[in-house]
């Protein structure tokens, strides 16, 4: 496969991945918004933002539908849903022989839908339209990538791309609920201790962590509706079957990966897997008990750092390598 | 037939307009040809509604699969469809069978011109083109003097722009022998018919297109260096801000080659090799779609980066064909057209199947006298130009136009050539809800690898705007999906 044209599908994942995320902490936090008063609602986003990687006192206007919109629309940023969309349909032009007719016609559709969005003011129904109909038209793309692509090198550098995101975004949101929550004062943190229980408030905040993830569903089969910090902590980051947990994220970055390694042998390998086999052993061995002890932002943050040796790795391997090394192999 | 059926009324045949050019589907008002019969009849069935609904089908489809050309200048998603046209245009086996001859004649007396242009010049010699006609050409390469392509095969991929004469005849306009695009208009409206009016086919007749792809492969196979049984085959192309952007990808998928971009390639002691998630890969045959001054950098417009640095050392050392090969423009030059009857009779020894449109050479004293008293009923062009680009057509052009061009071929006979205005065969055309009359071409596409292929099958291009003789898609123009029938 071209090193171009396994980059273009990698971004394109990655592309469609941060939009569907977007969308669904806009699309819940919205929501919730409507049970709670101003100053949480502030905090509320500024949590929000923090996980999408803002700064968040720059972009806060006291205007939650406002910044949806921006967060939604905003061309300037490069990180909004819109020009997410945007880049994933270049990016998917780029390479428009290597993916299926139903892929593109399914990522067209919804950025033509995206656009006719875009070019008329709206209202908060229709802005929840909008984060609604994003979310399920790349749910439809997903499927139809799976069920029509071949499972080869190309469908890899996808899968690679959307964990990857996906991994990372996870740990970040982890990492600012923690910061947010569970590390402040004592009172709080005595919450963190096992099978304690939380109050109302809290408990909407917990569920509107677990519907960021949309685990919501999947948490409540394994555990029972009394929630506990530890329990979320462990099930987003430690679960093996779930396909928002960071685990789970890693163990398919780590397959995609070997995948890819086996259908080039002309390159050696070792380092890139070494580097995903590490950050998924540190996720495989963790024991929540043991990670409790310490400092769960640090563990977070080495997950973040992680991920993105093992981004660079792949790409020094397979994508932006020298003709000179090439030529010596 | 009667002049008030509800069927005429209905498709306001009553007001459809004759204009002296030769009709597609009627011989005379009410008189319908019949090979198109049958289209007629089903049509006259529809409900407006249904026609509507089929229409807006086909043009939801061609947006979701991104069949669509950017207007630039605009910021993302002003991206129009190519406009297509419901109503099929339909040819005959028996016209077929002498568009095939004549096609295949042409591209073989135009490929032998080729070798002996860039080899022993036996044409100059002789004294049938004059040196200077060819030597002038803007797209003529002397860095091809000598160079020994495989099976002397230059033009593996044409696209002739063929019209059709008031007396029924057809005529080539033009021959497209360097980077010949619309072939994927040609596969993508039969396929978009097929779906939307199924039982038009049935019964009908009309041959398949649907192995063009296939062809194409095999053409590129046969022209791969020697001592390469499995090459690897690419298609190079601008990328994707090119308005034929969609074509590539579409033609490299349908092939299963890889789709390249310049930066892409690497050339290396003279070999091709694409960067590959494997490593470098070396590369045998170029089905390049970029134009020949941007192929490489080093031996042709320096600023380019479409192209590979070093690319055309590796052609001439043998170790990679491109295809079309370089300089073929030298063929297809708007002054060496007017040559072409007279090539083909050189090199083959017969009589050209089909006729040139008569062309007047600027740098003829005469003839240039003859048409410059004559300015408003002729046709210029500039020689290099294509898509419909610095063309004036007199009976439709302002005095001042007319000075601007009579300035223009002064200062520079050379650039320009003159046809008398031909009408464009008309072919009746779904306009919102009649059929009204607009003016069409035929553009087949000829193969050349081991053997001509001509696949029966054009794309048909249609001047949308009324009374118009410009097909060109940048100019307004749509196009329809082309039949030839097996009988």
């Amino acid at each position: 496969m071209l090193s171009r044209v396994a980059d273009s599908l990698f971004w394109m994942s990655t592309y469609l991945e941060r939009a569907e995320h977007t969308a669904r902490l806009l699309d819940v936090n919205l929501g919730l918004m409507l049970d709670e008063n101003e100053a949480v609602a502030e905090r509320r986003w500024f949590r929000v933002l923090a996980a999408l990687g803002y700064v968040p006192s720059l972009m806060w206007k006291n205007d939650a539908y406002d910044l949806a919109q921006r967060l939604s629309f905003d061309m300037e940023n490069r990180s909004s849903i819109y020009a997410c969309l945007v880049a994933a349909r270049e990016n998917a032009r780029q390479v428009r022989e290597q993916i299926s007719t139903e892929q593109w016609q399914r990522l067209n559709q919804l950025f033509h839908q995206a656009t006719r969005m875009e070019r008329r003011p709206h209202t908060a129904m229709q802005q929840s339209d909008f984060l609604a109909s994003v979310i399920e038209g790349i749910h439809l793309f997903q499927g139809v990538t799976d069920s029509t692509m071949s499972h080869g090198e190309g469908w890899q550098f996808i899968r690679l791309g959307r964990y990857l995101e996906r991994g990372a975004a996870t740990a970040r949101l982890l990492k600012v609920y923690y910061e947010d929550f569970w590390s402040g004062s004592k009172v709080e943190r005595s919450l963190f201790q096992a099978d304690s229980v939380v109050d109302s408030n809290e408990y909407l905040e917990c569920i509107g962590l677990l519907r960021s993830c949309t685990a919501f569903e999947a948490w409540f089969r394994v555990y029972s509706t009394d929630i506990s910090y530890e329990q979320i902590l462990d099930f987003l980051l430690l679960d093996e079957e779930f396909p928002h947990a960071i685990r789970y994220s890693v163990d398919s970055v780590e397959a995609a990966l070997r995948e890819i390694a086996a259908k080039a042998p002309g390159r050696i390998a070792d380092p890139m897997l070494r580097a995903a086999g590490s950050l998924r052993a540190s996720l495989q061995f963790a024991d929540i008990d043991e990670l409790l002890k310490t400092n769960i932002a640090d563990f977070l943050q080495r997950v973040l750092d992680q991920c993105r040796g093992v981004h660079d790795l792949t790409y020094q391997l397979y994508i932006h390598y020298s003709v000179q090394t090439a030529l010596a192999n | 037939m009667e002049t008030n059926t509800p069927e005429s009324r209905r498709l306001a045949l009553d007001s459809y307009v004759f204009d002296g050019a030769y009709d597609e589907m009627f011989a005379a008002p009410h008189e319908v040809r019949p090979h198109y019969a049958q289209v007629l009849d089903i049509f006259s069935t529809l409900s407006q509604e249904e026609l509507q609904r089929r229409r807006a089908s086909v043009d939801m489809a061609f947006l979701n699969q991104g069949i669509t050309f950017t207007v630039y200048g605009q910021e993302e998603g002003l991206e129009r469809i190519f406009p297509y046209d419901l109503v099929p245009r339909i040819v005959t086996a028996s016209e077929w069978a002498v568009i095939e001859a004549g096609l295949t004649q042409r591209i073989t007396a135009l490929n032998l011109f080729l070798h002996d242009v860039y080899n022993d010049q036996k044409i100059l010699t002789d004294g049938i083109i004059p040196r200077e006609v060819v030597f002038s050409c803007k797209h003529y390469r002397r860095q091809m003097r000598g160079l020994q392509v495989p099976r002397n095969i230059y033009i593996g991929i044409a696209g002739t722009d063929l019209i059709r004469m008031p007396d029924g005849t057809f005529a080539v306009l033009e021959d497209n022998l360097r980077v010949p695009s619309g072939v994927s208009y040609m596969l993508t409206n039969r396929r978009l018919m097929k779906r939307i009016s199924p039982q038009m086919f049935l019964q009908h007749g009309v041959r398949p297109i649907e192995h063009y792809t296939q062809a194409l492969l095999a053409a590129l196979r046969s022209l791969a260096p020697e001592g390469r049984p499995e090459p690897t085959i690419v298609l190079l192309t601008p990328g994707v801000f090119n308005s034929a952007y969609f074509e590539h990808a579409y033609l490299a998928r349908q092939m299963g080659i890889e789709l390249v971009e310049g930066r892409d390639l690497v050339v290396h002691d003279n070999v091709v090799y694409m960067r590959t998630t494997s490593g470098l890969r070396r590369v045998d045959v170029i089905y390049r779609r970029i134009d020949d001054d941007f192929i490489d950098p080093m031996v042709f417009r320096s600023g380019s980066i479409l192209g590979a640095a070093g690319l055309f050392n590796a052609y001439r050392a043998g170790n990679v064909t491109l295809t079309n090969a370089f300089g073929t423009g030298v063929a297809d030059d708007k002054a060496v057209y007017a040559f072409v009857p007279k090539i083909i009779r050189y090199y083959l020894n017969e009589d050209p199947i089909l006729q040139n449109v008569e062309t007047f050479l600027m740098t003829d004293k005469k003839q240039r006298q003859h048409v410059l008293e004559n300015l408003d009923q002729m046709v210029v062009k500039a020689v290099g130009e294509s898509g419909g680009y610095g063309m004036l057509i007199g009976p439709q052009s302002s005095k001042k136009e007319r000075a601007e061009f009579r300035e223009r071929i002064e200062a520079d006979p050379r650039n320009y050539i003159a046809q008398p205005t031909i009408m464009l065969s008309r072919a009746p055309c779904l306009i919102g809800e009649r059929l009204e009359g607009r003016h069409v071409d035929l553009r087949p596409y000829i193969l050349f690898g081991d053997k001509v292929t001509i696949v029966p099958g054009a794309l048909t291009r249609v001047a949308l705007r009324r009374g118009s003789l410009v097909v060109n898609s940048s100019q307004g123009g749509g196009s329809k999906d082309t039949w030839v029938l097996n009988h």
